[in-house]
């Protein structure tokens, strides 16, 4: 069981390691390559039958095929791009967006989904076939008719165990190999034996063949596994979407104009146009242009900086208001993101190494299945020295404490848990995250993009006189600067009616400027503006009407959705909620008296975060770390356990356990709370199926075990355990 | 008693059946997409002939 988990994460680990060759092996087909979109509204058969028709109604469009599980559509349109096809989708009703081939690799894990599913298939249908005939035994067949029974269900069983058991014996062999006992070693054992005893008894008329409970044994626990497998796919498939969805591209400056090209491809002294809004796709120095630039993901600052030609840029930064043209310094794997990325990925260590609820339950139970049934052998060999009744019993031994409810009880529970936490928006991409989720005391908080949402909101309109404001909603719809935004939409809210003006113009990281007859109006910064500006730490914008003095409008980051209720739900729940901030003194303080959190701290270092959960950790606290930026991505790895929100960047999320998938907060604290009751529930499973092998035991090493036991205790185990699971969703 | 040479034939013959169309519905991915299979049958795209 172990192994194969721990051989599978260490696959899935390194998504990208994964599509690397499928992405090289579509390339080289020569652009034979489907567009994938990514449809999140589809929900029924019409959506399915609209989204087809309207694309294959679409010239150049050979095949589409919606996938309704994973909301995708795959179509086949040699010639066509992914945004020809969008349109042709939204035109009847429905959202999409590109999704980047290469980092979906649901190929590779398809394949093994299937393949654990054709032996459950064959070992389904082998498990019923012998039963037949094992219930006319147990019910009395004897002599020839029975050793013909027993001969047809061994005929089946062989192959079938030959085949459904593979995945155990090599798992098996791998851990012996690496000198360790997991828990596929007694599978096998108990697999192999049950069989060979079985056909020797066959071959000498005996009274009891185990066929039935190698066969079935297969069943139910690949069934543990596929579950396995499907918690991980399905947390997989949703994580690769988030990455898939971010489809990188950057427009480079050629004689014949601007080209779409992919950021891999980007090479110093490119240069590329970057417009508003876009992120700075590789180190650069601006040549032309003059705008804002939001550094919140990269440092943790709200308040965004002014940049003007000469001002380096890094990979990850957002351009907010003007184009720039940028000349590319370092792209790719030596841009200053990527080399910060692959350090974070170095320094992972700190949980490098958890031993999950089912290895330590593993370590305990191997040794003492194996102890047992060797004494059980001897004992009966020195007692009678009846060899064959003596491998018999310890046979029977073997089977009976199988570990087949073990090896559901965790995936079991793991399935309900994150289904249900999945539902609420929250991806656990981790198969340990809810074990080490149910210990957390402690929860740390970045601040710029996880409690807030990054995006400012006006504290009041009072200081702007009524007569000004229609002119300010002018200015402020022209401009496409967050604060700008924010300011229209709390005019708008108020019932503000824009007023017409004359010649309105943007001064790229400035402001805005119109005029009203012969009157100047403007919006913008204060230095532009003329006035002083005060308290430099609030973000705010700056109005002014001809001579008038400029009246100061300030902003605070708007909090997340949900924020609110889920600090304060964590700390009822007596853990403790500390947040670090790279941002400027005042913000936080300000941000953390309106939460009610006692513990905070500004202007902190990336690696002063890092250090922080370090520290927390060696006082004995176990810390859920919520962040998304970069400067939090070496917290987020130090961290007994992480989260970050879907917004965050790319290196962010890979190096979290879980991903928010909404806006909101609020399933943080429900999440702990699942987190606790999944681990209570998969130590229940463990009580359940230890207590079946109290009872079932001792008939084994006496002697009185028989296949129907083993059937029975097999069997209602395994559903016991199944329905305990079930009840957490 | 005699029965049994036809019954087992024929229990093991319908199980194989069985699982041979089971192979062929996962060679052929149709567990690929259990949602959408779930809801395509409700619409009447191919109802008259088969999707070509």
């Amino acid at each position: 069981m172990s192994d194969a988990t721990l051989h599978d994460a260490r696959l899935s680990a390194c998504p990208a390691c994964d599509a690397a060759p499928l992405a090289q092996r579509i390339a080289g087909q020569g652009g034979a390559e489907d567009i994938i979109l990514s449809l999140p509204t589809i929900h029924c058969a019409t959506c399915i039958s609209d989204v087809e028709r309207a694309l294959l109604a679409h010239p150049g469009v050979r095949e589409a095929r919606v996938n309704l599980t994973l909301r995708r559509v795959t179509v086949d349109a040699p010639g066509l791009a992914a945004p020809e096809l969008i349109p042709v989708v939204e035109a009847v009703g429905y959202e999409a967006h590109e999704l980047d081939p290469a980092a979906l690799s649901a190929s590779a894990a398809d394949r093994q989904g299937r393949d654990i599913l054709m032996r459950i298939g064959v070992s389904g249908f082998a498990m019923m076939n012998i039963m037949i005939l094992s219930v006319a035994v147990w019910s009395g067949a004897a002599d020839a008719t029975r050793d013909l029974f027993h001969f047809i269900s061994g005929a089946i069983a062989l192959p079938t165990v030959a085949f459904a058991g593979q995945p155990f014996f090599s798992s098996a062999a791998r851990s012996l190999r690496a000198g360790r006992l997991g828990m596929d070693v007694p599978i096998s054992l108990a697999l192999i034996l049950a069989s060979a005893i079985s056909v020797f008894e066959t071959l000498h008329s005996g009274h009891h063949a185990y066929f039935d409970a190698a066969v079935m044994l297969c069943f139910f626990l690949l069934v543990g596994r596929y579950l396995d497998y499907r918690t991980r796919a399905v947390a997989r498939s949703a994580a690769e979407e988030l990455t898939a969805l971010e489809v990188p591209r950057a427009f480079r400056l050629t004689a014949s104009g601007d080209e779409p090209v992919p950021v891999s491809e980007l090479i110093p002294g490119d240069l590329i146009r970057l417009r508003p809004g876009a992120r700075v796709p590789a180190d650069g120095e601006i040549i032309e242009g003059a705008s804002e630039i939001d550094r919140a993901l990269l440092t943790g600052e709200s308040i965004p900086v002014p940049a003007a030609p000469g001002m380096a840029l890094s990979a990850g930064e957002v351009n907010l208001t003007g184009q720039l043209i940028l000349r590319v310094t370092a792209a790719g794997r030596d841009s200053s993101l990527a080399r910060l990325t692959q350090l974070v990925a170095a320094a992972e260590s700190a949980r490098g190494r958890y031993t999950s609820l089912a290895e330590r339950a593993s370590r305990l139970y191997s040794p003492m299945v194996h102890l047992l049934a060797f004494a059980s052998f001897l004992g009966w060999y020195l007692a009678t020295h009846d060899l064959r009744r003596a491998v018999n019993i310890a046979a029977a031994v073997l089977i009976i404490t199988c570990p087949c409810a073990l090896g559901l009880a965790v995936p079991a529970v793991l399935t309900a848990a994150s289904g249900r936490l999945f539902r609420r928006g929250l991806l656990i991409k981790d198969g340990t995250a809810l074990e080490r989720l149910a210990e957390v005391d402690t929860v740390v908080f970045d601040k710029t993009g996880t409690l807030t949402m990054g995006v400012p909101q006006l504290v009041s309109l009072d200081p702007l006189p009524m007569e000004q404001r229609p002119m300010a909603l002018a200015l402020a719809q022209a401009s496409s600067h967050p604060l700008a935004q924010a300011l229209a939409q709390a005019l708008i809210a108020v019932g503000t009616v824009p007023a017409v003006l004359g010649d309105v113009r943007e001064q790229p990281g400035n402001g805005v400027l119109a005029m009203l007859g012969d009157a100047q109006v403007r919006l913008g910064r204060a230095e532009w503006l003329g006035a002083s500006h005060g308290d430099a730490t609030m973000s705010a914008t700056w109005f002014q009407f001809a001579d008038t003095p400029a009246t100061r409008l300030d902003f605070v980051d708007r909090l997340r959705p949900g924020a609110e209720e889920a600090v304060t739900q964590i700390l009822a729940s007596g853990r403790r909620v500390v947040l670090l901030s790279g941002d400027a003194e005042p913000v936080v303080r300000d941000l953390a008296g309106r939460l009610g959190i006692a513990e905070w701290q500004a202007g902190v270092s990336p690696m002063a975060k890092a250090d922080r959960v370090g520290a927390l950790a060696d006082e004995g606290c176990h810390v859920l770390m919520v962040g998304d930026g970069l400067n939090d991505t070496a917290a987020l790895s130090m961290a007994h356990v992480s989260l970050s929100p879907a917004s965050a960047l790319d290196a962010a999320r890979t190096a979290s356990d879980m991903v928010m998938l909404g806006n909101d907060l609020s399933p943080v604290p429900e999440a702990l709370m699942v987190a606790r009751k999944a681990r209570a529930r998969i130590k229940e499973n463990f009580s359940i199926s230890v207590l079946y092998n109290i009872v079932a035991v001792p008939f084994a090493i006496a002697g009185f075990a028989t296949p129907l036991m083993a059937a029975l205790a097999m069997s209602l185990s395994s559903i016991s355990v199944t329905l305990n699971a079930l009840r957490l969703r | 008693m005699e029965i049994l040479v036809i019954l087992i034939p024929v229990s093991l013959g319908l199980g194989a059946v069985g699982l041979a169309a089971f192979v062929w519905a996962l060679r052929g991915r149709q567990f690929e997409d259990p949602k959408g299979d779930a809801e395509r049958i409700l619409s009447k795209d191919w109802d008259d002939r088969p999707k070509p």
